[in-house]
């Protein structure tokens, strides 16, 4: 088993995609949300909207960190790497994304601010052994997936007494957002998001484990698919929360059966458990400040902590007015209905996050779907 | 009046000279500023490193230029320089690719590759050893493809204004008569052919950077295509479009030529050659093996009617093995690429706004 070629198999997809269309009651609309940006990507990548009967649509949901990020955690980040004596370590996607006044990342490293790439929070870790001289800031962003290799790093740095690594800590929860969405959240969009199921996000499932979603599905009625990566995992989901809603029935359903067990990964919630807790709120992009759903480093890591490290004082950034990724991130509005979309608003000048990291579905649909531009919903 | 001393240094063949006069030390010496100030360090390392390597008449003569008889007909002309890293990698150094990527923008005219230029910029502390290997691999790979290096420059910066090395290097070829490849030929109804596996070069290079290491005998694929294209010329005279997808790899290429042609693109995805062990670790990453680059591979377009005998020819190439036909020209006036995944569905293949990341999650 290869993993690869036989999720992705076109003959096994038409099956599946036949099924979909077969079974899909057609007097009825069935909205299904891809939470995770990884799947809106796969999606789009694999022209699965092109294999789904029309009344089965897809909504694409905040699961993209870059995306969810505030304005105003970002300006933070920029200040950091401003001053003297500092080295910010980032995640690629976050140094083109748009901050207050036009200013970014990777402006700001051209104006003379050290900051580096990097692929993970081992690669900060090393930066902050040799050398010992700067202040080694990782900007730690992610739904539950980063989360534990953050933790860990923190860890590492404790005991090795590692004074010059910090991070700054903005990692989100995924069943919060789960709630949020579903509830009237935002004052601003009186039309709440009318959400039948959603394809649950593959490698956050692998660490929290399904069990994570019982009380949501339950107390919402609404079926969770927990769906892999692959074309036909998301195919197989989808058919999946067809059935469910048809029978009525309201149940998680692991369809990444060979990558997440019920209780998700013990040992790493363990380690997220020691280093991190829940702050009582955070300003999601988007859906506002939602409660319980990001986490900060404990008291007695405080030493690794940037926030407090730097006196770091929280600013509240205002968007771009025409932009609409608030809406869009949380599935109100499509790309395409976005009035700067494709015109003032592209990859090479994004005006917001969903256009510029590769998960967002601005970036998405721009990059995989424009060629159907005229297209109506 | 000379000194005797200097006078029969006159007398003696110019191979001997260098070596008795050989003051580098090539194995643990480094580049200091003293070999780009323009004196006698700098003639001995040119001397020793460059000349001795690509050891051509025309480069002995020690002229500021290299003057040569290029007959009637058209020229090729090209030029790139080289910044990558790391320098040395499995399949290849910074050398053998500058010698093979300007060779390659030459042969995509269908142009006979003859004469390069190599300009070097040297950090200051860059090891003498280091720059022997990389030098030695151009020389060995200009000798391979037929080129020789007449004419070149040195410089030295100071440490920490330069990664290493950086090279320049500039290409003349000859086009050969009845030969017109460009761009713009792409028409309607055309066929689109790559010339073998995609992203082997991107994926080898990614693997030896720091924090990316795994387990791969990927190697990259750099090589010199022109005589690839002799061959496909025999079979196709009237080849339409050749570009190597380098830097973008395949999308950035198709995207590039469909603007100019003012065409759209249909691909095939189940008709890419892509490796397995290159679309697993695309997979890993998180990356598209279309946004990955390629150093040793070509796309062709062609009329309909000569892409069977073309992929013949370019299958019994030693650097066609894996040749195929990826997808056709269409009439487009949005000039979009688009590809027919293995899904059945339809998605764009579109071009990257900048360098391609890794997945975060």
């Amino acid at each position: 088993m290869k993993y690869i070629d036989e999720f992705r198999d076109g003959s096994a997809a038409r099956v599946v995609a036949e099924r979909i269309a077969a079974e899909a009651d057609p007097a009825r609309e069935y909205r299904l949300m891809e939470f995770c940006g990884g799947h809106t990507h796969a999606i789009f990548r694999y022209g699965i909207p092109d294999l789904l009967p029309p009344n089965v649509r897809m909504i694409h949901g905040p699961g993209c960190p870059v995306c969810v990020l505030p304005i105003g955690r970002l300006d933070l980040a920029i200040d950091l790497a401003m001053r003297p004596g500092v080295t910010l370590c980032t995640y690629g996607d976050m140094m083109r994304v748009p901050g207050s006044r036009k200013r970014s990342l990777l402006r700001a490293k051209a104006e003379g601010a050290d900051v580096r790439m990097v692929y993970s929070a081992t690669d900060a870790l090393r930066l902050a052994r040799e050398l010992p001289d700067r202040e080694i800031v990782f900007f730690a962003i992610g739904f539950e997936t980063t989360t534990p290799p953050t933790a860990v790093a923190v860890q590492i740095a404790a005991a090795e007494g590692l004074h010059n690594f910090s991070v700054y800590c903005n990692h989100v929860l995924t069943p919060p957002a789960l709630v949020h969405l579903l509830e009237t959240a935002n004052p601003e969009d009186p039309e709440p998001v009318r959400i039948d199921g959603f394809v649950g996000p593959a490698h956050v499932s692998v660490v929290i484990g399904t069990d994570a979603y019982q009380r949501f599905a339950e107390h919402y009625r609404k079926p969770v698919v927990i769906a892999g990566f692959e074309p036909l995992d998301v195919l197989q989901s989808i058919l999946m929360l067809v059935r469910q809603l048809n029978d009525g029935r309201a149940t998680i359903e692991n369809e990444y059966s060979r990558a997440v067990v019920a209780g998700g990964n013990l040992r790493a919630q363990a380690i997220v458990g020691d280093v991190l807790e829940v702050r009582e709120t955070f300003e999601w992009r988007g859906l506002g400040d939602v409660p319980f759903s990001a986490l900060r480093l404990r008291a007695k890591y405080a030493a690794h902590d940037a926030e407090s490290r730097f006196a770091v004082v929280p600013v509240k950034a205002r968007e771009n007015k025409a932009c609409e990724c608030p809406a869009i991130l949380r599935g109100v509005k499509r790309p395409t209905d976005c009035g700067i979309f494709g015109t003032v608003c592209t990859p090479e000048n994004p005006m917001g996050s969903c256009m510029v990291s590769a998960e967002g579905a601005c970036a998405a649909y721009y990059t995989y779907g424009r060629h159907k531009a005229p297209a109506i919903a | 009046m000379r000194a005797p001393r200097e006078h029969a240094m006159d007398t003696i063949e110019p191979e001997s000279r260098a070596l008795k006069a050989r003051t580098l030390d090539l194995t643990r010496g480094r580049v200091d500023m003293s070999h780009g100030g323009g004196g006698r360090a700098m003639a001995h390392l040119i001397d020793e490193v460059f000349r001795h390597a690509f050891d051509n008449p025309l480069l002995d003569r020690g002229d500021d230029q290299a003057q040569f008889e290029v007959g009637a007909g058209r020229l090729a002309f090209t030029t790139d320089s080289y910044v990558i890293s790391p320098l040395f990698f499995p399949g290849g150094d910074i050398g053998s690719l500058a010698v093979h990527g300007t060779v390659n923008d030459l042969a995509m005219a269908g142009a006979v590759p003859k004469w390069l230029s190599s300009a070097f910029i040297i950090e200051e502390g860059f090891p003498l050893a280091d720059l022997k290997r990389i030098v030695d691999s151009m020389a060995a790979a200009a000798r391979a493809a037929g080129v020789q290096v007449v004419t070149g420059d040195t410089k030295v910066v100071e440490r920490g204004k330069g990664d290493g090395v950086f090279i320049n290097t500039a290409g003349i070829g000859v086009v050969p008569a009845g030969v017109d490849i460009h761009a713009r030929r792409a028409l309607p109804g055309d066929a689109i052919l790559v010339s073998g596996t995609l992203g082997d070069h991107g994926v080898a290079i990614l693997s030896h950077r720091q924090g990316l290491a795994f387990e791969t005998d990927l190697q990259s694929d750099s090589a010199p295509l022109h005589g690839l294209v002799a061959a496909m010329l025999v079979a196709a005279p009237d080849l339409h479009v050749l570009r190597d997808p380098t830097r973008g790899g395949v999308a950035a290429t198709l995207n590039e030529i469909a603007q100019a042609a003012g065409v759209g693109m249909h691909l095939d995805e189940a008709a890419l050659p892509i490796r397995a062990q290159v679309r697993g670790a695309c997979e890993l990453l998180g990356l598209d093996p279309l946004n990955v680059a390629n150093e040793g591979k070509l796309l062709a377009i062609c009329a309909a009617d000569d892409a069977q005998r073309l992929l013949a020819a370019m299958r019994a190439h030693e650097f066609g093995r894996d040749a195929a036909i990826i997808g056709t020209v269409v009439e487009d006036a949005n000039r979009f690429v688009s590809m027919e995944t293995v899904f059945g569905g339809r998605r764009m293949v579109d071009w990257l706004t900048g360098e391609q990341l890794p997945r975060i999650c």
